[in-house]
């Protein structure tokens, strides 16, 4: 699960970690007002979105279409502004049309809230994060001299420049690994103690929130010799939110996909992608696997989806609802593996949501396992009253199959 | 011969709940040594067959068991891995989905500190010599005992695997689901090498994913140390970066874990890599013939 990057500021604050004063507007007026009471001075607008790139995206004024060219604004998500009336133009950008990223996709999101905080001036901007290493299966703080940047660019060209303290999941960031990390970035030693405070900080949120990645790029120091975290991105482990109801509660609805959310109520994981076939898999591997057999066969898959290891005619139902829900999607792949969960069963689930949802769009099943030859029976008898259906005898032949009937 | 089970695999269950008992009977009637499960507080009675004990230490000691199958929630799984760990248990197999990634840091710290055990999984169909011991929940019978190793860290797809394998008359010598967190008590280069070891074991078919590099390290494992044929197949080319395919552990993020890097490190080790998830039987044959 994201959050915003103002929650995750409060986040890292309420954790003892310096922070540029900020407020959160929610509409221009509110904008100005925060303007004010920051003392005037200048301030960075900062369009609140889950995506990344904010900096670099553009808010979309116009879509091309009858009423001409597309038109683009001439600052992005994140804006320096000086003055009262500056404050107001933005904002009314900002709240008004789609902030489009290089991950929004080119619909763009809209933006609802808008951080605006004091500006800070910038002596040296770091790179600092936790996330969890696979192979040591510890959570490790990396940090980084060149702050502000890619950092997947630095790691690919130079992965010496990355500092890294494994941490012990019961103790956090000992006071030598922040002291080794933070002489080793070269600050001075009237920073130092900032620094570490700002370190043991991330890591302590990360450890107490179960996060999946906690990060603050840049932290950055300023001329006065302050250490601050300018901007922060957290993500947090979907597995440990029964344990944080305080976490769950930052959940921001508006900014995840309509259909993956109504599927995850109903126990399936559905991703939607930009292809044409849907699948309805059991298992997330056997479902990766029958995406990437479409795109072998020519084909384009529309979505993601595991509708987990028991098949149910309830699941089976929201499934095909889901799916067929997209004007876009003009073929349906169905691959189950029925191990413990019988094909038999699953082929009734299947006509029962035939009947239910109708299958407005070629629909090719293949199924294979526990009860197969009865599974067979079933689906063909059921073939009169559910006229798209198709059966396959394997993965090659079910997606053959569908790509063509996708294509016709 | 096999690898990490086999007919004198003594299993104890923890967690006898409604998935649970199911499959410790599945386990049971595909041969398994069943001895026993564990539910704190129903200690001396029985479920279904099954004699029940308050703790892993009590039910080691009362009937030997030496590997433990883990269907506890996901809450508590972490805390009874580690039990089984300092009861002693040698091999742990912990069936469960959705443990909180640091609990299982925390786990693999504790494990470190008894080199005896070793876990498989969480988040994994488990672990199946043919004919001989399955303790998991894959269906036992499109198994079949033969000369090849299958490793995956999936659980579907690996069946899908081994459908192939067994309609072609190659049968298995184990089957190891590894699992699809991000953190692994097993990974790919622990099968490789106890493959490797094995005389029963002549090729092996290694199934991998997006997320993390245990791919890469695995290709750099097998070029070195490797001496008999490996077939690989790579699920997620056509999966988005930064989205988490439904295994917890399958995300591409920070630059690393795509299917194309993986596939291009095991065609550097000399790996027949299957094109097609439909090829995953023929690719092992072809391997076999190299």
């Amino acid at each position: 699960m994201k959050i915003h990057e103002y929650q995750a500021k409060e986040l890292l604050a309420a954790a003892g970690a310096a922070v540029p004063r900020g407020i959160l507007a929610t509409t221009p007026a509110a904008a100005q007002q925060a303007f004010d009471q920051l003392g005037g001075g200048p301030v960075v607008l900062k369009a609140q979105i889950h995506a990344g790139g904010r900096g670099k995206g553009r808010f979309l004024l116009q879509a091309r279409g009858p009423g001409g060219e597309e038109r683009w604004s001439d600052f992005g998500g994140v804006k320096y502004v000086r003055t009262r009336d500056e404050v107001a133009q933005v904002a009314e950008v900002m709240f008004r049309y789609p902030l489009v990223t290089k991950q929004t996709g080119p619909e763009g999101q809209r933006v609802s809230k808008v951080l605006v905080q004091e500006a800070a001036d910038i002596a040296r901007e770091i790179y600092a994060a936790v996330v969890v290493d696979r192979a040591l299966g510890l959570p490790v703080l990396m940090a980084c001299a060149e702050g502000g940047v890619e950092i997947e660019e630095v790691a690919a060209r130079s992965p010496e420049k990355i500092l890294k303290a494994a941490l012990n999941p019961d103790v956090g960031l000992l006071p030598c690994q922040a002291r080794r990390l933070v002489y080793d970035l070269d600050f001075t030693p009237e920073q130092a103690p900032k620094a570490e405070a700002l370190l043991t900080a991330l890591c302590r949120v990360f450890l107490d929130k179960d996060c999946s990645l906690a990060e603050i790029n840049p932290l950055v120091v300023t001329p006065r010799g302050e250490v601050l975290a300018l901007d922060a991105k957290m993500t947090f482990d979907d597995n440990a939110l029964f344990r944080h109801p305080e976490i769950e509660a930052l959940r921001d609805l508006a900014e995840e996909n309509p259909a993956e959310v109504r599927a995850a109520k109903a126990g399936l994981t559905y991703i939607s992608l930009p292809g044409n076939i849907g699948c309805v898999v059991n298992g997330a591997g056997l479902a990766m696997s029958t995406m990437d057999i479409i795109k072998y066969h020519g084909g384009e898959p529309a979505n993601f989806l595991d509708v987990g290891g028991g098949v149910t005619a309830e699941g089976a139902i929201e499934a095909f609802r889901i799916i067929l829900a997209d004007p876009r999607v003009k073929g349906v792949l169905v691959n189950i593996f029925g191990g413990i969960a019988k094909c038999d069963l699953i082929a009734e689930a299947l006509v029962q949501a035939g009947r239910e949802v109708g299958f407005r769009v070629p629909v090719v099943v293949r199924l294979e396992g526990t009860n197969v030859e009865r599974a067979r029976e079933i689906l063909a008898a059921a073939r009169s009253e559910l006229p798209t259906m198709q059966t396959a005898v394997d993965m090659a032949d079910a997606a053959r199959k569908v790509v063509a009937a996708a294509a016709a | 011969m096999s690898i990490l089970v086999d007919r004198n695999t003594r299993v104890v269950v923890q967690g006898l709940g409604k998935a649970g008992t199911f499959h410790a009977q599945q386990c049971r009637d595909y041969g398994t040594h069943i001895v026993g499960g564990v539910v704190p507080g129903k200690g001396g009675t029985v479920k279904e067959g099954f004699p029940l004990f308050h703790t892993v230490a009590e039910a080691v000691r009362k009937t030997g068991a030496n590997a433990s199958m883990v269907f506890v929630p996901p809450a508590a799984a972490a805390d009874a891995i580690m039990e089984a760990a300092d009861a002693g248990i040698t091999l742990i197999v912990a069936i469960t989905e959705g443990i909180p990634v640091l609990d299982m840091a925390r786990a693999m710290r504790f494990l470190r500190d008894r080199p005896q055990s070793r876990l498989i999984g969480p988040n994994c169909p488990g672990v199946i010599t043919p004919g001989q011991c399955k303790i998991g929940i894959m269906p036992g019978y499109i198994h079949k005992p033969g000369p090849v190793g299958v490793v995956s860290r999936s659980g579907t797809l690996t069946y899908e695997g081994v459908h192939q394998l067994t309609a072609l008359g190659l049968g298995q010598s184990t089957c190891v689901g590894i699992g699809g967190d991000p953190i692994a008590g097993t990974s790919f280069v622990d099968v490789l090498r106890m493959f490797n070891d094995d005389p029963q074991t002549e090729a092996i078919l290694m199934m991998g994913e997006i997320g993390g590099t245990a791919e890469e390290q695995a290709a750099d494992y097998i070029r070195k140390y490797v001496t008999k044929p490996v077939a690989a197949f790579i699920a997620g080319q056509t999966a988005p970066p930064g989205k988490r395919m439904g295994h917890a552990g399958a995300i591409i993020s920070g630059g690393s874990g795509a299917a194309s890097e993986k596939i291009a490190a095991l065609r550097a080790a000399g790996i027949v890599v299957a094109d097609s998830p439909a090829e995953l039987g023929a690719t092992v044959q072809r391997a076999m013939r190299r």
